[in-house]
């Protein structure tokens, strides 16, 4: 993976000195709150309902054991003895004190991490297919692409007062795992017709209140011009998005008001100016990173076959597993392993201090020192030979992180919610806990098949329930927590943004009114080969309301 | 009736005005039943900011419930109790609250 050189290392140690200069100032009043809250957000520290609340960079996902095993010393030196993963590949601390968060800084730059562009209207942190590397299907590895645009975006003079924040999101295969549609930019890369390398364009994808599935404004562009398009899109972003509202001011806004045609048209023509000028990308440049992110010398292990049916034999539990959470690897002796962060009943993206060190250890021992943290909440070790899954399973059973439900009913998307967040209306949580309890039956959630279920605890969609085969999103209506139902949203390559189905549901209403969606599915679906979002689309709201909604309409 | 909150500046953790002080539970805050109170409470709320000793100054709304004070909106119910998904966390968790409650 990426390791820090030179000039990555006086960065981040400057910005950590500089950082715990301005917390000092700040806690001896040198400083007012007003001077310091950009300051603080530049660093990736926001005040919460409870405390401060600490977000953390994992550059697209991928973290090494040395860098886990810290996150898990600070959840338990500085925190309440846990972490929680975000779906910015990202992690989030619930408590520090702002006097501690010097120290924790200087913490994560001793692994090379930091929590820079965490926040503010700046370029956040460029996410990626969570198996690049591994999957089978990939062109090629997206990183080395997000780690240059990392680079690039890294307090860019020109793009760090934009007029929102700005979200990039890069996938290497034809199966859209990094929900690329849902971003400001998303980035397909993929080969032309003469086997090069270039991207695919999106722009102006995105959730909150104003969910919009991104526009393809480019077919093929050359890698190498990977820098100057993306500046010419932010150019064209910064000149014309609108600052007089706050609503208004993200990307897709843009897009819409303009229109495609016209908003390509000044993006081509901004990128016309620069294509052939010092933003060009050298060849030996892309190979220098293409370098950092060099596979592992993964061997031979063809005694994995065997062991793998015999484990089968063994244990259901096991097999359950291997079927849910494993998925193939370009190298046939190997597999990428999902570990679930959302054991039933639990909080979605959670870890506990003690687990981010075993997960690290198991890391370090089975899986080449590589993780990764899925946009789903989920970690992922990308590279297991198949000889090591029944070793990695036990271990994962002993740390309760076995849970066979990668993809099903109860691996819950879910935002923290009023449980911990200033700006949530309603709760998600406890929601997400009771519908993964109601569907606990790893039988039952298989009979259902994939389904991705989402809950949001407010309009801004942090739990992109628009986009959650079921989405949930919790407002608060008279005093009370209401949970508004969408259908038929998706973030893979056939991206598509929920319909609200009807009137929402109490909080003691909405485990119910789930379980009668997914009822109603599996009667109306023409095989269990036909996924939740495959019947919806085939047959539209109709059924769903008038399982939910007929009895009203009949008495009133 | 309304009391005064606010976060506290060195670590974040919810307070409330009470006795002169800013308290870490909300039980005892000091009630404005009236405009001239509550316009007390945001002068205090404000200098209180302005010596950088909290963040966050807000009024809420509050009920009496067994002689202690409890908060109307389920916004500030929370921040005063703890995430209701972690009791073992926040104010929730301290022996003194429990007692108090």
């Amino acid at each position: 993976m990426y390791r820090y050189d030179e000039f990555d290392h006086d960065f981040v140690q400057a910005r950590v000195a500089e950082f715990s200069d301005q917390v000092q100032r700040r806690l001896a009043g040198e400083i007012t709150e007003d001077q310091f809250r950009p300051l603080r957000l530049m660093n990736g520290v926001y005040l919460q309902l409870h405390a401060y609340m600490l977000r953390i960079a994992v550059p697209y996902g991928t973290l090494n054991s040395r860098q886990l095993r810290m996150l898990g010393h600070i959840a338990r030196k500085y925190d309440k003895g846990y972490g929680h993963f975000t779906t910015r590949q990202n992690i989030q601390f619930n408590w520090p004190a702002l006097s501690d968060i010097p120290a924790i800084l200087a913490d994560l730059a001793s692994v090379e991490m930091h929590a820079i562009q965490t926040s503010g209207n700046c370029i956040r942190n460029v996410t990626a297919d969570h198996f690049a590397g591994a999957a089978a299907d990939e062109v090629a590895d997206p990183r080395p692409y997000a780690e240059i645009l990392r680079q690039w975006s890294s307090v860019h003079p020109e793009f760090s007062f934009l007029p929102r924040k700005f979200k990039i999101a890069v996938t290497g295969a034809e199966r859209d795992r990094a929900a690329i549609q849902t971003h400001d930019i998303g980035l397909h890369l993929k080969k032309n017709a003469a086997g090069e390398l270039g991207f695919a364009v999106y722009v102006g994808g995105g959730q909150g209140r104003t969910p919009m599935v991104a526009k393809k404004i480019r077919d093929f562009l050359p890698e190498a011009d990977l820098l100057s398009y993306c500046t010419a899109i932010l150019r064209v972003y910064n000149l014309y998005g609108r600052r007089d509202n706050k609503y208004k001011a993200r990307i897709k806004i843009l897009v819409h008001e303009t229109g495609v045609e016209e908003i390509t048209r000044q993006i081509e023509a901004e990128w016309q100016e620069l294509r052939d000028a010092d933003l060009k990308l050298p060849e030996a440049d892309i190979q220098a990173i293409n370098a950092y992110f060099a596979p592992p010398a993964l061997v031979d292990r063809p005694e994995g076959d065997d062991a793998v049916k015999q484990a089968r034999l063994d244990s259901k539990s096991f097999s359950q597993w291997l079927d849910q959470n494993v998925v193939t690897h370009r190298y046939p002796d190997y597999a990428a392993v999902t570990i679930s962060l959302k054991g039933i009943g639990e909080v979605p993206g959670d870890a506990t201090d003690s687990q981010m060190e075993a997960v690290a250890d198991i890391a370090e021992k089975y899986a080449f020192d590589e993780l990764r943290v899925s946009h789903e909440q989920n970690l992922i070790l990308p590279h297991v030979a198949r000889a090591d899954l029944k070793a990695v399973y036990d271990a994962l059973v002993e740390i309760g992180l076995a849970t066979a439900n990668s993809n099903l009913i109860s691996d819950i998307i879910s935002c923290p919610g009023l449980d911990y967040c200033a700006l949530a209306t309603a709760r998600s949580i406890p929601v997400a806990q009771e519908i993964s309890r109601r569907f606990a039956s790893l039988e039952r959630q298989r009979e259902i098949g994939e389904l991705k279920l989402k809950i949001s605890g407010c309009i801004n969609a942090c739990g992109h329930h628009h986009v959650g085969h079921i989405g949930i999103l919790g407002v608060e209506k008279k005093g009370s927590e209401l949970y508004q139902v969408t259908l038929g949203g998706s973030a893979d390559e056939n991206t598509s943004v929920g319909e609200i189905i009807g009137r929402g549901f109490s909080s003691e209403e909405i485990t119910d009114a789930i379980e009668q969606i997914v009822d109603t599915y599996l009667g109306l679906r023409l095989n269990p080969d036909e996924r939740f979002i495959d019947a919806y689309r085939r047959v539209g709201p109709a059924p769903f309301k008038e399982a939910l909604y007929a009895g009203e309409t009949k008495a009133a | 009736m309304k009391v005064l909150t606010a976060n506290r500046l060195s670590d974040g953790i919810a307070v409330w005005y009470a006795d002169g002080g800013w308290a870490e539970t909300v039980g005892h805050a000091d009630i404005a039943h009236d405009k001239a109170a509550e316009d007390r409470l945001e002068a205090i709320g404000a200098a209180a900011a302005a010596n950088n000793e909290v963040v966050d100054v807000n009024i809420i709304d509050v009920i009496m419930v067994d002689g202690l004070v409890e908060p109307v909106r389920l916004r500030e119910k929370i921040r005063a109790a703890g995430p209701t998904i972690r009791t073992d966390l926040g104010k929730q968790a301290s022996p003194e609250t429990v007692r108090a409650a």
